[in-house]
């Protein structure tokens, strides 16, 4: 009982945890909370959804091209919503704002283009197959999540720390300023962060499709917000914090249920945020001045 | 190298340098020196892009290149070492260093990178730990050498001594010589005047956002209103 809901715990927090690095990324570059995460979330969704439903593309396929559709809603965003608030010294709110309208923009597009109603992944989409693995009964659907959710998480990682363009967002993200005098086109940077942020959204909603067996337009808030929760639990801009903030949250949340309080399971979880923040305010991996070690 | 005319760069309403001329001849030393407010870090701020002059023009190697984007600026070859260094506190030494490359992709980066080690070893040392781990002193090292990264034509250094021991200021001060004699040409702003002027090879007194002397640095040195002023009145004779 305790390992299998251990992995369905982990399954579900890697989930969270690849929603909340969007949020860490922009948050450690742009140092603003991205509202419409949740919303890309959604869109790649139903990407995938419809790329599987109405093209008959192999589901890895389809993540990719949710990924793609992710990246773009985010170059997009950027572009209209962000890029020109930055060239003028607007209030450090003016981009939330616009952020939380590119948000119900792009649900009501959603509702317009998709319906209202909840839709699933046709049932061909990834073999129902289930593994036994000791005490462990796992799912396929279950193996695919945890691998890409950690796969690109690692990758992600290593790429921030070891190449060129990684090192780049990491000085970008330390001051845009610096960054500018090293000879590092910021803009450029910023564009590219926001862009894989959304992709990684993206995916992300395809994976979480998968697992619930349904994709609607409303998802992307009550996404959003975990991952916003996950955010500030790991501490602000900071990339393991993200990580290990979501399978701590998707844990503690499977276990409130398994363990008989399902409808508790949000104030569960919610609970143990607040109290680790009471303790550290600053978030798990958070430091508490601005200097220092974003990612 | 560089030529500077009727430059004027305001912060909303508030005009904070009003039509500065000032000239840098290739391989020298000029040191622009003022007191607080007086403009000397916006000059720079212009220079480099990251402030937009309203008016005037900056000729770089035969450029204009007033309204540039910074990171263009500094492809052309001008770094600036900005005032509190801004050291990657979150990174490595190394990364610090490296990422002073950026732009580049020739092959002798390598090897620039040893030269910096070798006049600052401190930096070698501690090339793994974080530049916010450092002292001012250290910090400044790798500020400047990590400009050094870029192999600047001009390189312009705003403040370096601020806030370090004495000891510390006489060696970044003698580093700024050696720096200039292997054929950088340097741009000086400083409050220290009495080394500023010691080592540069020209001067410019920038009060209240307007040049108000300038000419060859010995010169400037012995101007009475400037000894009164920034050398400390008469002691300056000795």
């Amino acid at each position: 009982m305790f390992w299998q809901q251990l992995v369905n715990g982990l399954t579900l927090g890697s989930t969270y945890s690849l929603v909340a690095l969007g949020y860490t990324l922009i948050m450690g570059v742009l140092n603003i909370i991205n509202m419409a995460h949740g919303e890309i979330f959604m869109f790649g969704a139903f990407v995938g959804l419809f790329l599987v439903t109405y093209l008959k593309v192999n589901i890895f396929v389809a993540m990719a091209g949710a990924m793609v559709a992710g990246a773009l809603l985010g170059t997009l965003m950027e572009i209209v919503a962000l890029r020109p608030l930055r060239r003028r010294a607007v209030s450090e709110l003016a981009p939330l704002i616009s952020t939380i309208g590119v948000s119900i923009f792009l649900e009501n597009l959603a509702l317009k283009i998709f319906g209202p109603q909840s839709q699933a992944f046709p049932s061909g989409a990834l073999s129902g197959a289930e593994m036994q693995l000791g005490p462990v009964r796992i799912s396929l659907v279950q193996i695919v999540i945890l691998g890409i959710s950690f796969g690109l998480m690692f990758i992600l990682r290593f790429w921030l720390s070891k190449t060129r363009v990684g090192k780049a967002i990491r000085t970008t993200a330390e001051s845009i300023e610096t960054a500018n005098l090293l000879g590092i086109n910021t803009n450029k940077i910023i564009l590219l962060t926001v862009a894989l942020a959304s992709g990684l959204g993206g995916i992300a909603g395809v994976l979480v499709g998968l697992s619930i067996n349904a994709v609607e337009p409303t998802m992307g808030l009550s996404m959003g917000l975990k991952g916003l929760a996950v955010l500030i639990f790991g501490g602000m801009g900071n990339i393991t914090g993200a990580m290990l903030g979501g399978l701590i949250l998707g844990i503690a949340e499977v276990f409130t249920v398994a363990y008989g309080a399902s409808s508790y399971r949000d104030a569960v979880a919610f609970g143990i945020i607040i109290l680790i923040l009471f303790i550290r305010p600053q978030g798990i991996f958070g430091s508490s001045t601005r200097q220092g070690g974003r990612f | 190298m560089l030529k500077i005319s009727g430059l004027t760069t305001s912060y909303g309403s508030i005009k904070a340098i009003k039509g500065i001329d000032l000239d840098v001849p290739e391989g020298s030393i000029v040191s622009l020196i003022g007191a607080n407010g007086a403009g000397k870090t916006t000059t720079m701020k212009s220079l480099v892009g990251l402030l937009k002059p309203q008016a005037g023009q900056i000729k770089f190697l035969g450029r204009e290149i007033q309204g540039l984007a910074p990171h263009k600026v500094v492809n052309l070859g001008m770094s600036l070492v900005p005032e509190g260094r801004n050291i990657l506190a979150g990174m490595m030494v190394l990364e610090n260093l490296e990422m002073g490359a950026y732009q580049r992709k020739d092959k002798e980066v390598k090897a620039d990178l040893e030269k910096v080690f070798k006049r600052f070893p401190i930096l070698e040392e501690r090339k793994q730990q974080l530049g916010g781990t450092l002292s001012g002193g250290q910090q400044q090292m790798l500020a400047i050498g990590r400009a050094l990264m870029a192999r600047p034509k001009l390189l312009l250094l705003d403040e370096p001594s601020m806030g370090l021991a004495p000891l510390v200021v006489a060696d970044i001060f003698r580093v700024i010589q050696e720096i200039n004699q292997e054929g950088t040409t340097i741009l000086l702003v400083e409050q220290n005047v009495r080394q500023a002027l010691k080592i540069a090879h020209y001067a410019y007194v920038l009060e209240t956002g307007k040049i108000v002397l300038h000419g060859k640095a010995e010169e400037v040195a012995r101007n009475p209103r400037v000894m009164e002023a920034y050398l400390g009145g008469a002691k300056a004779k000795t």
